[in-house]
């Protein structure tokens, strides 16, 4: 047993020390009745030989990235992943500590969330941001349940250009707590903002959009923020955390709370998980934010250090009357994402952004000039925008298949009025070969 | 002065970490392509060169304390040995570099991993149905508590708006079950550190929805009366929710769903070896009695017709909690680390984590109080209240652990234990660290008596010794700003 030191002799030695004749004799609190019988019906033990090459078996199965070129995106992105990311986060100092409750010997961790912390604020123009969150989506439902407890209002009004999936999860939060969510619709790809702000009432605890929204686009965001803080609710903005190399953050557009999926900064897809919650906001709001927050403060020596703070807003202090359930964040992505945004810096970030944007209108701009496809939305975008098809986006992303390329996501799952619409996405990962390739592909 | 600058103070401008192509199409300036007024100003981050990155987070690594470093026995918490297969595992291409929105038949093998994984836990657990969503613990207790809920809802039963809760469980426990709109109840333990049947029975009512249990409780005692207790609750028309926080002590040995749970979390990140990564990601699946399984998250993974499959479709769900499948990369490392035990491995590590907090409480309790005396499951609490008498608190305890070279146990938990100290040393410890960590404990008892000022200002051979937390809350300091800012 690799992962057991203890030998039978060991065993012995140890039951006599306690006084018991077996092991047997330590699980006597269990009732008789209760203990199993049998062994448990599952397979194994698999050697680490065994382990590595079933795994290796399966993972084969999947069609994923390292051999096919993809136009999918939709909330979970292929950016590159610098180098640096895996080094640091591979270090086991780093990956097998937990919750720094111990100050003394955590302070690697501790700073560097105090430096993911400040990069969030950086790149989001926001005052404070906690130390993370499990993705975007539970974000946004910890988000309007914030707003709800500032406000004391529980109608949360949504943009249905917000990630269908994200007001999914948004959804299920509302109705255990007794909130409401309201959607406002879309004109094209574009939030309805006159309906927005129709549906904002003295009920509105919070206004939610997404910028750039699901399907690419900005949004014009100007007055948003004014319509809500005249009815007395927050503003609620997600965002593309890559966008930000170029594109206004919320700061900019006073937003009290910013939402945004980190998983773009240096997270590798696997399936949708594990991602990261940005959440940042005004500082008036701090002792209302949920989650874990990291301060700076001096030891008894007078050394600068770093430490869990404000912790009588968690559950393990205030118990039922915590501003969250939320135990753990995301410590080792939002690690993973402090080391991609140091590597790049601002250059750097700058540079992928451009390298997105770029692309995704040279894509853009070839595809408008086939006969069987359109662009049936004029609007502006980063890195995602809506194709029209004449096909099926099934039909069409099966034969891309052949050519290596996995297409983009089919909006009729999402939007029924957009069947036979694909949102496309291109990052800095495409080259203009691919991006040809793809063209064709949707032309054949 | 700090150990280490934060990045920030280490930027100089025109540096960059990384090399990145050319644009390879016909490039525009930025504003033509989506407007001048959709553009940020200046953007502010810190501007470093690979090495220096590199140099930076290693030092950082330095300074903190991993299940890598050495003995880790936080109560609670399961800090076993994170296995480095399963690190290799999660990061194959096939499984890392997959898109959750591709179609079905272009991602098989992951469909078959994550409903292999539901089997495993059902079975693991003695329950019917698993949902594999819930990112952490806490929103695993949230997604049961929802699906309680819901339960109620559609049995005409919308009015028990109340949870019971011990007052040694977790406090995410409350916080969920508030989180969830429902009013708290806390019943006191007995004087055996177990639930009280009595008291329990005079909590329950039809407003009462459910209970929420861990079975081995927080003291690390098994709950013997549990199906009585469970009976109470199903008489009564409430539901049984178990925190699965503690399975390590009982994985084939005993499953919750045989003694009348209707609803558990897992912590993958605990009982199944993935690592905490300093606090997340997690991973929290819920098992589920048949009853409640229309209501899971959707969609939920099948197999039917020889093929794995998702489905969306259907409406008494919950809805969604995850915005795809969960933290899948944490659920490979669990389902590696199951398949490596297999069976009979599982429950040897019950046995001998079991075993280990029993050998290490047999040491321990000479020189403290242990408040609820006895055999333990797989971990045990201890008071330091002989030593505080001395001038000697838990913390002081725990902080001069770390200069035995140890991480401290958790302290202050359970809340019904003055001065508490939550050993669990996991089944992955070898009776020589055991050894090692009791002559610790002990000594530091020792210094309790012959030199308490040594322990009240541990630790002593540590990058920065105490820190001012008050300081820290009433400064606010929760980000670095631009010198003059």
């Amino acid at each position: 047993m690799p992962y057991i030191p203890n030998t039978h002799a060991d065993r012995k030695r140890m039951l006599d020390s306690i006084g018991a004749a077996s092991i047997s004799e330590l699980f006597d609190q269990i009732p008789e009745d209760l203990v199993m019988q049998r062994p448990l019906d599952i397979p194994g033990p698999l050697s680490e030989i065994e382990i590595r090459s079933h795994a290796c078996a399966l993972s084969k199965e999947n069609s994923n990235l390292e051999d096919h070129a993809s136009f999918l995106g939709a909330g979970i992105y292929d950016h590159y992943i610098p180098s640096t990311v895996g080094a640091v986060i591979g270090r086991s100092e780093f990956y097998t500590s937990y919750t720094p409750y111990q100050p003394e010997i955590s302070q690697g961790n501790l700073q560097s969330i105090f430096e993911f912390q400040t990069l969030a604020c950086q790149l989001t123009g926001m005052e404070v941001a906690n130390a993370s969150m499990y993705d975007a989506a539970s974000a946004l439902a910890e988000a309007a349940l914030m707003a709800t407890s500032i406000t004391g209002r529980k109608e949360w009004v949504v943009s249905s250009c917000v990630h269908p999936a994200y007001r999914e999860v948004m959804r299920t939060y509302a109705w255990a707590s007794g909130c409401k969510l309201v959607e406002a619709g879309r004109n094209g790809i574009k939030t309805d903002f006159l309906e927005l702000s129709t549906l904002t009432t003295a009920e509105t605890a919070c206004v939610v959009v997404q910028n750039p929204n699901f399907f690419g686009a900005l949004e014009s965001l100007d007055d948003a923020g004014s319509r809500a803080h005249q009815s007395g609710a927050l503003f609620i903005a997600a965002c593309d955390p890559i966008s930000l190399g170029l594109i206004r953050p919320p700061g900019d557009y006073d937003a009290d709370i910013c939402v945004a999926e980190g998983q773009s900064l240096g997270i590798p897809m696997s399936f949708g998980g594990p991602l990261l919650g940005i959440f940042a906001c005004k500082k008036k709001y701090v002792r209302q934010m949920p989650g874990r927050v990291v301060g700076a403060t001096v030891d008894t020596e007078g050394r600068r250090g770093y430490t869990l703070t404000l912790q009588t807003r968690e559950q393990h202090i205030r118990r039922e009357r915590a501003t969250s359930n939320i135990c753990t964040n995301e410590a080792l992505v939002a690690l993973a994402s402090a080391v991609y945004l140091t590597t790049l810096g601002k250059l750097g970030l700058q540079q992928v952004a451009n390298l997105c944007l770029q692309k995704a209108h040279y894509a853009m701009e070839t595809i408008s000039g086939l006969t069987d496809c359109g662009i049936p939305f004029d609007a502006p975008f980063f890195k995602e925008f809506v194709v029209q098809c004449s096909r099926p986006v099934d039909e069409i992303n099966r034969r891309l298949l052949d050519r290596k390329i996995i297409g983009g996501l089919d909006l009729g799952r999402f939007y029924p009025d957009l069947a036979d619409h694909m949102l496309v996405c291109v990052t800095e990962m495409r080259t203009r070969d691919e991006i040809h390739a793809f063209v064709e592909g949707l032309a054949e | 002065m700090s150990l280490e600058p934060l990045v920030f103070e280490k930027s100089s401008a025109g540096r960059a970490g990384v090399s990145l192509p050319p644009v390879d199409v016909p490039e525009r300036r930025p504003a033509e392509y989506v407007g001048r007024d959709n553009l940020r100003g200046d953007l502010d981050l810190p501007e470093l060169s690979q090495i220096d990155v590199i140099r930076h987070f290693t030092h950082l690594s330095s300074m903190n304390y991993g299940v890598d470093t050495g003995f880790y026995p936080l109560g609670s918490c399961t800090m076993k040995y994170n296995p480095k297969i399963n690190e290799e595992i999660a990061a194959l291409p096939g499984f890392s570099r997959l898109h959750p929105y591709q179609a079905e038949d272009l991602c098989r093998g992951m469909l078959c991993i994550l409903y292999d994984m539901q089997v495993f836990l059902a079975e693991i657990a003695g329950m019917d149905a698993v949902t594999l969503q819930p990112a952490a613990g806490a929103q695993g207790e949230l997604t049961g508590l929802m699906l309680f809920k819901r339960h109620h809802e559609r049995a005409g039963e919308g009015r028990r708006h109340i949870i019971i809760v011990p007052d040694s469980s977790h406090g995410t426990n409350p916080a969920t079950a508030a989180r969830c709109g429902y009013d708290i109840v806390k019943i006191p333990s007995g004087e055996n550190g177990l639930v009280d049947c009595s008291a329990l029975a005079g909590q329950l009512s039809d407003e009462v929805a459910a209970v929420m249990l861990t079975n081995p409780n927080t003291l690390g005692l098994f709950e013997s009366d549990i199906k009585k207790i469970s009976q109470l609750i199903h008489d009564s028309g409430a539901l049984l929710y178990c925190d699965g926080a503690n399975m390590n002590a009982i994985l084939g040995i005993h499953r919750p769903g045989d003694a009348g749970v209707d609803a558990m979390h897992f912590n993958l990140h605990k009982t199944f070896g993935s690592p905490h990564g300093g606090g997340g990601p997690g991973s929290g699946p819920v098992a589920v009695k048949g009853f409640l399984k229309p209501y899971l998250p959707i969609p939920t993974i099948e197999y039917s017709a020889g093929k794995y499959c998702l489905d969306s479709d259907r409406p008494e769900s919950i809805g969604r909690l995850h915005p795809f499948f969960g933290n899948v990369g944490v659920i490979l490392r669990s389902y590696a680390y199951i398949l490596s035990q297999g069976p009979d491995g599982l429950k040897r590590v019950a046995e001998n984590a079991v075993l280990n907090a029993n050998y290490l409480l047999t040491k321990a309790k000479t020189a403290y109080d242990v408040p609820y005396d006895g055999r333990c499951m797989h971990e045990f609490v201890a008071s330091a209240a002989r030593q505080k008498a001395l001038g000697v608190r838990a913390l002081d305890i725990a902080k001069r652990l770390i200069d035995y070279g140890f991480h401290p146990p958790t302290v202050y938990f359970p809340l019904i234990v003055a001065e508490a100290l939550m050993i669990e040393p996991t089944e992955t410890e070898s009776v020589e660290t055991l050894d090692a960590f009791a002559e610790a404990l002990l000594a530091i008892a020792r210094e309790a008596e012959s030199d308490p000022e040594i322990v009240r200002t541990a630790p002593h051979n540590t990058p920065v010794t105490r820190l001012d937390e008050t300081a820290a809350a009433r400064n606010m300091e929760l980000r670095w700003g631009k010198p003059g800012d």
